[in-house]
């Protein structure tokens, strides 16, 4: 087995142009459990956690590109306004893990339980993914990740990041597992209210074979908040039986199995759960930030 | 192939195999077993390491990826005068049971406490979160960290 050191992001895609089945290695947290274990034995791995041009995040034009190589704890300490974002890293397994473990990885090995993806599927993000001869291609993330463990990249290509609009507008992470760290969720919600498109978008981890939205639940809260008037007056109250409807819907867009973390049926209500949660929360922030506190 | 990397103040090189991680680099080559082998996945920390000042599982770092990188594992942690302060403060407050997890502690902590001399419970808890002892029932390490953040103020006054 041979490993390639490569010092810039031009030197890893000459690399991946030349060797495509060159297996990426950032921070390891997924790829050296399956060499310890001796699961995989590739015949070339290519470095790319020394690659500054992956590790860099960006505002453009009202955007954040946050590249495929920022860690769990990078995110924690540097973007704290992105809160969903936040409190998804903040659920990644260890601090240990938090220093290596980066979004390209979550993108890459594309498991339906990969903590940072719910909340990229909540903020409508592309991914973005590059090859030599600066050929890029932006894919909306559910055309790139398709399947359980499935991505649609090209062996030659790099996950370069993922980008998305940034919106104003509070929102939440949340996740059931065993115990507070180093768990693999059973189920993960992320909430985001987008104040200028009086949007609600919600998407659910570990309940599907791969990350799913609800829009019929979406569509029911944005409703249910132009009804009661929230949008224009936060304090206006949203009727309880609003929290119960949308916890149903989002639980009917679930597609969960039983496996060895929790049944089809414990997945389900634990989505009904979450989402009620996370519309209660971001009524509140709405009102707590009404009145500037 | 050849590792060459700064490990406890020192260059060393190794020659190793292209899917060895840090850990094994370490205990195999280096002859440093201070980190320990346990889990191999992340899980358990007892392999714990820092690579440029961060706190890492060497288990998941692939020994090439530490190539011209500085790594400081448990070892450096005493001096000629005597142990650091979370090790001394380990062995007084009966911490070390098997002794299996110890180093991962240890390296855990002195981490916590460098970045943040005067931790919340809250903030010990997470910071060891990853680092699984099946012995003491972590009170007594708990104790320990105490222990150790009064002495490290100490020191530092």
């Amino acid at each position: 087995m041979d490993v390639l050191l490569p010092r810039t992001l031009e030197e890893a895609l000459e690399i991946k142009a030349a060797r495509p089945e060159a297996v990426p290695i950032a921070g390891g947290t997924d790829l050296m459990v399956e060499l310890n274990f001796d699961r995989r034995r590739p015949d070339l791995i290519v470095d790319i956690s020394r690659l500054a041009e992956l590790r860099a995040w960006r505002r453009e034009d009202g955007a954040l590109f946050l590249g495929s190589g920022v860690t769990y704890s990078q995110i924690v300490r540097e973007l704290r306004e992105f809160r969903p974002l936040v409190e998804a890293s903040r659920t990644v397994g260890s601090p240990q893990i938090r220093n290596r473990g980066t979004v390209g990885g979550n993108l890459g090995t594309a498991s339906p339980a990969g903590d940072a993806l719910p909340v990229l599927a909540a903020y409508d993000a592309e991914v973005v993914l590059t090859q030599a001869g600066g050929r890029t291609r932006t894919l909306p993330w559910h055309a790139f990740m398709v399947g359980p463990k499935k991505t649609v990249i090209e062996p030659s290509e790099l996950i370069l990041g993922a980008q998305w609009r940034i919106t104003r507008g509070p929102g939440s992470f949340s996740k059931i597992g065993t115990r507070n760290a180093m768990v693999i969720a059973v189920a993960s919600l992320c909430l985001v209210i987008d104040e200028d498109r009086r949007a609600v978008r919600v998407a659910l981890g570990s309940v599907g074979p791969t990350i799913l939205r609800a829009p019929e639940a979406e569509g029911l809260a944005a409703r249910a908040l132009a009804d009661a008037g929230t949008w224009d007056d936060p304090a206006a109250p949203l009727p309880a039986q609003a929290f119960q409807d949308f916890g149903e819907r989002v639980a009917a867009a679930a597609r969960p199995i039983d496996d060895v973390r929790g049944t089809a049926a414990y997945r389900r209500h634990a989505c009904a759960v979450l989402a009620r949660r996370a519309l209660a929360w971001a009524v509140n922030d709405r009102i707590t930030e009404r009145r500037g506190l | 192939m050849l590792v060459r990397t700064k490990v406890n103040g020192e260059w060393m090189t190794a020659d190793v195999w292209g899917g060895a991680s840090l850990l094994y680099m370490l205990r195999e080559h280096l002859g440093l077993p201070g980190s320990k082998n346990a889990c191999e996945q992340g899980e358990c920390g007892s392999c714990s390491v820092w690579l440029d000042g961060e706190l890492v599982c060497s288990c998941l770092v692939l020994a090439a990826q530490a190539h011209e990188r500085e790594v400081r594992t448990v070892e450096a942690l005493a001096t000629e005068e005597g142990l650091h302060p979370v090790q001394e403060a380990f062995v007084e407050s009966g911490a070390v049971q098997c002794g299996f997890c110890t180093p991962g502690l240890i390296v855990a902590v002195a981490d916590l406490l460098t970045r943040d001399p005067s931790p919340t419970e809250a903030a010990v808890r997470e910071a060891l979160s990853g680092n699984l002892c099946r012995c003491t029932g972590y009170a007594k390490i708990l104790d320990a960290v105490w222990v150790a953040a009064g002495r490290m103020r100490e020191e530092r006054r």
